[in-house]
């Protein structure tokens, strides 16, 4: 019954909060002279409504999955993480810069795929795993630190980008030489879409799986629940807490590493194109829990995919989506506030 | 403006250079130096200073009155820190992600109330009230780049001043240290945090303005580079001192100017790395500076990213 309440709690607040940043976001819109009754059609209809909205939404589903992870994982350990925008980009810049490479030498495509998902997982992590090893030995705060090395590492990308690996042919836009068609994800079949979406879709199961039912998960939430009683048991809580860092930022690694080799096809600036901030709002709003990423992120998906409609039809801004991604987490931060004082009645208090 | 400058010689370009871009980092930064006095961080102040910037560009384009967008925007910019400060007094809310919320929602509102703005009328709008100071014309000019620098020149040793000697000061401190000490003396923490992050609101408002209304002087989506997060860093760089936040600021601007002056004399490579510095310095800092056994030297004891 307790279980039942919360896990209706857990499920409903956020939903009243959806519920109520649509209608703060209609109020907005309408203040504004635009028709709320016509934008909330569209939206739904940008977002669900045809089999190429699903694609559009899906397609920008499948890095916020990723990005999401590099705040959500950590979180479980009560660390903040924010630095996933610089991830990514890692991430995206070391597939280029391996793939290319391994395609001169004309190596098989799957050797090049696992090549590129290996070395965007390896540098995201090591991004984040290097804030949290600072967190741990020497007690800069993680929040800070991964925002900063995230800016650290846009400006590495922009200066090695319209450097030393630009194309020369890239004149607009400096990019590195494109990775060659057969090094591409392909899409999956009777479905546009590329493959990268089930790289996220799998690395969340894997991840809520190893977080919720593993020794390893249960050690790690300790420390998040407590990290002196954590040292007295004995855990290693320096290892932990780089070991789950490097994961979350291996999953926003290999994010850039799809957006390069699925939909790109070379690294470039817009790379840094807001997944990660993105991920951090779909974190908060998944409650941190890595399987409650994909309804979260297939949602704000899909609000992102709607924009294009939004301004076609409404004449309505694109930042517009930026509004209401404010106001969704706006509403949700304050709702967990408010949600002790409204919620149903808290009998597992009362009783403790 | 910038041509006359570039006329001169190379360091007093750098200097020139360095002042007007540090100008916003000063305000955003003695703002939220306030913020962090009385224990909470706002990291919102990206979209405050994005709003700010389109606050004061769109009310000084209806009014015609640049002072009067400065001071619009000081009041939005203060709105949105008493939201940030609202929704931070509840129970179990983490001020770190209501920061990213307003950067966010500030970001949004900004672009979306700002898209009819997006001209090129600015320019004339900066110059037209700010060129009051001097008879003599080039030092009209660098008086008129100082116009919102000098007052944040002087609000620097004011803050610090009146931080370590007044009452206010005094109250916002300890509630940064210890709010049981303060609530034990009757101060309620909530309401000295909300007046607080009030003002880093207000100061970052007037940040943005400067961004809008003098340099670059224009509004569009690209304003901002990321000031908003740099100041932030910059505190944690200053120590939470307003007169190191000067000297930081300047020092931030000067590395910003760096690269356009390098660029202008010929040296294209490591433009990104430049802009970059303050970054990275920051980091360094925080890394020397810190130790997992006790927390940031002269950081607030509130303060929970520095815990």
């Amino acid at each position: 019954m307790e279980k039942l309440q919360a896990a209706a709690g857990a499920v409903l607040v956020p939903l009243l909060a959806v519920v109520a940043s649509l209608l703060l976001f209609g109020l907005f819109i309408a203040l504004c002279g635009y028709d709320a009754l016509e934008a909330y059609r569209l939206m739904v209809v940008g977002a669900f409504g045809s089999s190429f909205a699903w694609q559009n939404t899906l397609l920008r589903t499948s890095p916020l999955l990723l990005t999401a992870l590099c705040t959500a994982l950590p979180a479980q350990m009560g660390l903040v993480i924010i630095g996933g925008e610089g991830a990514f980009v890692a991430g995206g810049l070391a597939a280029a810069a391996v793939g290319l490479p391994m395609a001169d030498a004309g190596l098989p495509p799957l050797v090049g795929q696992i090549g590129m998902a290996a070395a965007g997982m390896a540098a995201g992590g090591a991004v984040i795993a290097l804030a949290g090893g600072l967190r741990h030995w020497r007690g800069v705060s993680e929040t800070i630190s991964s925002l900063l090395i995230g800016y650290v590492v846009i400006a590495v990308m922009n200066q090695l980008v319209e450097g030393v690996m630009r194309d020369p042919t890239s004149l607009n836009k400096p990019s590195t030489r494109a990775l060659p068609e057969s090094y591409m994800l392909g899409t999956m079949p009777d479905f546009s879409v590329h493959y990268g979406l089930i790289y996220g879709l799998v690395f969340c199961v894997i991840t809520y799986v190893l977080m919720a039912h593993t020794t390893f998960g249960f050690a790690a939430r300790i420390v998040g629940g407590n990290p002196r009683a954590a040292k007295m048991a004995g855990l290693p809580v320096g290892l932990l807490t780089i070991v789950v860092c490097a994961i979350g930022g291996a999953a926003a690694g290999l994010g850039g590493m799809v957006e390069v080799a699925a939909v790109q096809g070379r690294a470039n600036a817009t790379l840094a194109a807001g997944y990660g901030m993105t991920g951090i709002l779909v974190a908060f709003l998944a409650r941190q829990n890595p399987l409650a990423v994909i309804p979260v992120a297939i949602l704000l998906g899909g609000i992102g995919a709607s924009g294009g409609l939004l301004q076609r039809r409404l004449d309505l801004p694109d930042s517009a989506v930026l509004v209401l991604q404010g106001i969704l987490f706006v509403v949700l931060l304050a709702s967990d506030g408010l949600a002790g004082r409204f919620s149903l009645p808290r009998f597992r208090r009362a009783r403790a | 403006m910038t041509g006359d400058l570039g006329l001169w010689t190379v360091p007093i370009a750098m200097l020139g250079g360095a002042i007007r871009v540090s100008t916003p980092f000063l305000f955003v930064s003695l703002g939220e130096l306030v913020t962090e006095k009385s224990g909470r961080i706002n990291l919102g102040l990206e979209g405050i200073l994005v709003m700010g910037a389109m606050s004061a560009f769109a009310t000084a384009y209806l009014s015609g009155s640049p002072w009067l967008g400065v001071l619009v925007a000081g009041i939005v910019g203060a709105a949105f820190g008493a939201l940030h400060a609202g929704i931070c007094s509840l129970p179990r809310v983490n001020d770190t992600a209501v920061g990213i919320a307003l950067m966010v929602l500030g970001t949004g509102v900004a672009f979306t109330l700002g898209k009819p703005f997006v001209q090129p009328h600015a320019p004339t709008l900066a110059a037209l009230n700010l060129g009051f100071w001097s008879d003599i014309p080039q030092v009209r000019a660098a008086l008129e780049v100082n116009a919102l620098f000098v007052i944040g020149a002087i609000a620097a040793p004011v803050l610090r001043w009146a931080l370590a000697n007044t009452r206010w000061g005094l109250i916002v401190r300890i509630v940064g240290d210890s709010s049981d000490a303060a609530r034990a003396m009757g101060y309620s923490p909530l309401r000295v945090r909300l007046f607080a992050t009030s003002f880093g609101g207000f100061m970052g408002g007037i940040g943005g303005s400067f961004l809008s209304l003098y340099y670059p002087g224009s509004w569009n989506e690209g304003l901002s580079s990321g000031q908003g997060f740099t100041a932030v860093a910059l505190v944690i760089f200053a120590r939470w001192n307003p007169m190191a936040c000067l000297w930081a600021s300047l020092l931030f601007g000067a590395a910003g100017a760096l690269a356009p002056s390098l660029q202008a004399v010929g040296v294209t490579s490591g433009y990104y790395l430049f802009n970059a510095a303050p970054y990275f310095l920051t980091l360094v800092i925080m890394v020397l500076s810190s130790s997992s056994r006790h927390r940031l030297a002269g950081a607030p004891g509130e303060l929970g990213v520095t815990q």
